[in-house]
Formats: structure tokens, C-alpha cells, sequence
């Protein structure tokens, strides 16, 4: 059920992308969509009563230095985590790159709506 | 306890992204876009990844402030209608079938709770648990796994996020038109 | 072309209490970027997270102040070398890993120095969590110095 509504996240986010004529609500359909995939990946990796997959000294058996049973079998999968935190910031440049085209397209027709724009040299 | 909170919050996502995308206001758009960044940082914090939580509210932020300075400081802020009926109806439908089909396939994977590798008993996560601190010496799994383990990655990111601002400072640049004119 | 237009007042930078403000903040947000750059290896955050919170606090000085003032500081010639020292530095991190250890980007300190759960541990993960957050730090403040153009119809100018 949760995962049904991670994908719900991202059909709007899709219908704003397809169906809008404004171009900043395109970039902002682009943008729920990549948060929605984020949110998908993370929720993959969850265990219930997990813990977070970050070591210290109360993960360590106190006489051999080895890591506890009981932290292999409660930690979160490292490996989405690795993933997405890269996604994140690269979804930051990607959303710097469209806008300097949605402010160059207005600075030369005057207009953010697509519909208006249709000369191919200006 | 917990899986009301994930679903008291994922409903507030929703209703954000319901709103951010159906207003007419610019403004109220960015503002809801902001809300549902904010709503997935606390996701995360609960999904047990602090550190995708601290750099989802400040990449979000920043995200924000790009979206406010370069839209809102313009003449136009209202926008109006949607294209025609008939694109508009085939587009609703065909995104109604792929939600339906969609659905389906979330029948295969395991149950939220269950992490898939926990299943399989070669996974590359158990390697990367049992034997992370004696290979790297690093407590925070997370960094070994993106800066020992899987060192390319990083590397991959890092060119395309510095491509990214390389194309967006040259199609922001403002030289004039007059070198073209010295070369004749 | 920037045109020279009539600047209202409220567009150079905010009122006193906002400049008084941030320019105390900004030293407390830019030292909180840098513990959260150098303890990536033993707390959440790493290099990614701290180079974003650096970004932030001259993106800051850049909304309280205007953008001239902040330019004048940290010109963008000068935060594009830094972006390319930061890449040059993950990518010379890689080469010497080829070059010691028979690999490309072996970890090739990882038991030399320190012992586990301290500061001074864990190989080459801290020297490339600095050259990360550096070179994630000094991008987005590129961009965002870069976008702040407001244009009236067919006019550009900064602001």
C-alpha cells in the first residue's frame, strides 16, 4: 500500500509534465517526478524496527571488536541510500539547467506559454 | 505506530502535489513544491536514512530560492487553461491505464517492511554490512559504500553535475553579438 | 547587454536588521558545513550535504546584501577554479590509488594512520569528502549567482 502511493506521487507528477501549457509548471512536474522515484528506492531498502546504518561503540562486541549479531539483523540497506544521495544533488543541477532555458525562452518571446512558441529561428 | 506516520505523511504529500500542480498562482505552486521536500525530508527521517534527510532539506531549500528568484521576479504570473479537449482527454486516459498496470507489479516485489536483501544470501548489502568497518575503517556505511565501494559512481555524479553547470552558465551568458561582426 | 535601469529600493539587498543579522549567521552556517564535511565518516552528512550547506551561506549574503557586494568577494572567475580544483583533487585522489596501490581508486591509506571510530581513520574517505564538498559547494554557488538576471519583457539586467 505505501508503494501504491509512492507511484500515485509519480502519475502526478506526470500529468502535470504532459498536460500543462505553462513551462515553470512543466519544470515542477519534472521535479515531483524525481522526488517520487527518490522516496521509491528508500522505501525498498526499509526493515521494520530497523536502525539506521551507522556504526559506534555500542554495535561492537566489547571483548573481540566484532560487529553484533543483532545489528545484521536490524540494519537498513546501505546500498538505496548510496544511490539516492547522489540523485538528490543531481537533481538540483538538472533543475538549474531548465530554468536558465525557461528564462532565455522568456527573455526572447516575451511568453512562458509553449503554445506561443512556435518560430524556429527568432 | 509507524505506519501511521507514514501514512499521515505520504497523504500530505499528496494533497501538496495535488495542489502545486492544479493552482493557477505561480507563487502557490513553488510554495507547495517547497512543502512537499519538506514532507519527504521527515519520510526519510523515519525510513531510518539520516543522511539522504540532511541533504533532501538543504538541496531543497536551494532548490527553492533558484525557483523564487528566477520565475516570480518576472511580469507574468498568471497563467491560464489547458490545451485542447481532445489531447487532453487521450493524455488522461492513457495515464490512467499506466497507473492500473502499474499497480500490478507491486504485487511481485516483497511485502514494506521486508527488505529484499534479506532474502537472498549472495546480496552485495551483506557484504557491504558485515565487512564494511574492517575493509574501509569507516563507521558511516553509507560513506564506505559511496566512496570506497562504489567509488565510480561518484565520480559519474560528480562530471555530471559539474557538465550541468557548465551548460547552464554558458546559456545564461550575456557576450555581445559583435565578435561574429570583427571576423569578417 | 545590462541596461541601466531605475533600481527601486527594495531590490539592492534588504533592510538593517536583515544585513546585522546574516552577517553574523553566516560564520555559524559556514562552520556547521565544515564539521559536517570532515566528520562524513563517523556521523550522517559526508561530502554532498556539507558542500550544499557552504552553497547556502553565500547564497545568504547574496539575498541580504545584493549581488554586486557578493561578487565583489568571490568573483566568478575565482569560484570556478575552485570548482575545478575540487574535481581535479577527486580525480588526482583516484589516480594515485592507480599508482600505490595497483587499482584505480584503491583505498590505499585505509591502515596506515588511526584506528576505527575516530577522527583520524578510515584511509582516503575525509581527503575525498573535502574535495567533494568543495566542488559541490562552489557549482551551486556559481548557478545561483549565474540566474539572478530579472528581465522586463526584452530588457536584461542584474539585480
Amino acid at each position: 500500500m505505501p508503494y501504491a502511493l509512492c507511484f500515485l506521487l509519480f502519475v502526478i507528477g506526470l500529468y502535470c509534465a504532459v498536460v500543462k501549457k505553462n513551462m515553470v509548471k512543466i519544470v515542477i512536474g519534472i521535479l515531483v517526478m524525481e522526488y517520487a522515484v527518490n522516496l521509491f528506492l528508500i522505501m525498498l531498502g526499509y526493515r521494520t524496527g530497523g536502525t539506521a546504518p551507522i556504526i559506534d561503540k555500542t554495535c561492537l562486541e566489547p571483548t573481540t571488536g566484532q560487529i553484533t549479531a543483532s545489528f545484521i539483523n536490524t540494519s537498513v540497506d546501505p546500498l538505496p541510500q548510496a544511490l539516492v544521495l547522489t540523485a538528490i544533488v543531481i537533481s538540483l543541477g538538472s533543475l538549474a539547467l531548465m530554468i536558465s532555458i525557461c528564462i532565455r525562452t522568456y527573455g526572447k518571446y516575451g511568453t512562458f506559454d509553449i503554445t506561443q512558441i512556435r518560430r524556429l529561428k527568432g | 505506530m509507524d505506519m501511521a506516520i507514514f501514512y499521515i505523511l505520504l497523504l500530505f504529500i499528496i494533497i501538496a502535489a495535488i495542489i502545486a500542480v492544479e493552482t493557477d498562482n505561480l507563487l502557490s505552486s513553488v510554495i507547495c513544491v517547497g512543502a512537499i521536500g519538506f514532507g519527504g525530508s521527515l519520510m526519510f527521517l523515519f525510513l531510518r536514512a539520516p543522511d539522504i534527510a540532511i541533504t533532501q532539506i538543504v538541496v531543497e531549500v536551494l532548490g527553492l530560492i533558484i525557483l523564487i528568484r528566477a520565475t516570480i521576479a518576472r511580469d507574468l504570473t498568471f497563467i491560464t487553461g489547458d490545451r485542447e479537449f481532445f489531447g487532453l482527454v487521450v493524455s488522461i486516459v492513457i495515464i490512467f491505464v499506466i497507473f492500473l498496470a502499474g499497480i500490478r507489479v507491486f504485487e511481485t516485489l516483497p511485502d514494506f517492511g521486508t527488505a529484499i536483501f534479506s532474502k537472498v544470501h549472495d546480496a552485495a548489502s551483506q557484504t557491504y554490512i558485515q565487512k564494511g568497518l574492517e575493509q574501509t575503517g569507516a563507521a558511516n556505511l553509507v560513506a564506505s559504500v559511496i566512496l570506497d565501494f562504489r567509488a565510480y559512481d561518484t565520480l559519474g555524479e560528480a562530471t555530471v553535475l559539474f557538465t550541468s553547470i557548465i551548460g547552464a552558465t554558458v546559456i545564461m551568458r550575456q557576450k555581445p553579438k559583435k565578435l561574429l561582426e570583427e571576423l569578417d | 547587454m545590462i541596461q541601466e535601469g531605475k533600481i527601486p529600493n527594495g531590490v539592492k539587498g534588504m533592510t538593517v536588521i536583515v544585513k546585522t543579522i546574516a552577517s553574523w549567521v553566516k560564520v555559524l552556517i559556514i562552520l556547521f558545513g565544515i564539521y559536517i564535511i570532515i566528520f562524513g565518516h563517523l556521523t550522517p552528512g559526508g561530502g554532498f550535504a556539507g558542500g550544499v550547506i557552504l552553497a547556502s551561506s553565500y547564497v545568504l549574503l547574496m539575498l541580504a546584501f545584493g549581488r554586486e557586494f557578493v561578487e565583489e568577494n568571490l568573483s566568478l572567475p575565482l569560484a570556478s577554479k575552485l570548482d575545478c580544483f575540487g574535481a581535479l583533487g577527486f580525480a588526482m585522489i583516484a589516480v594515485l590509488g592507480f599508482v600505490f596501490g595497483g587499482t584505480f581508486f584503491v583505498n590505499f591509506l585505509v591502515e596506515r594512520y588511526g584506528q576505527p571510530l575516530e577522527l583520524l581513520s578510515a584511509g582516503t574517505i575525509p581527503l575525498s569528502n573535502i574535495a567533494i564538498g568543495l566542488k559541490v559547494g562552489a557549482s551551486l554557488f556559481l548557478v545561483t549567482l549565474v540566474l539572478s538576471i530579472s528581465c522586463k519583457g526584452k530588457e536584461c539586467r542584474y539585480e
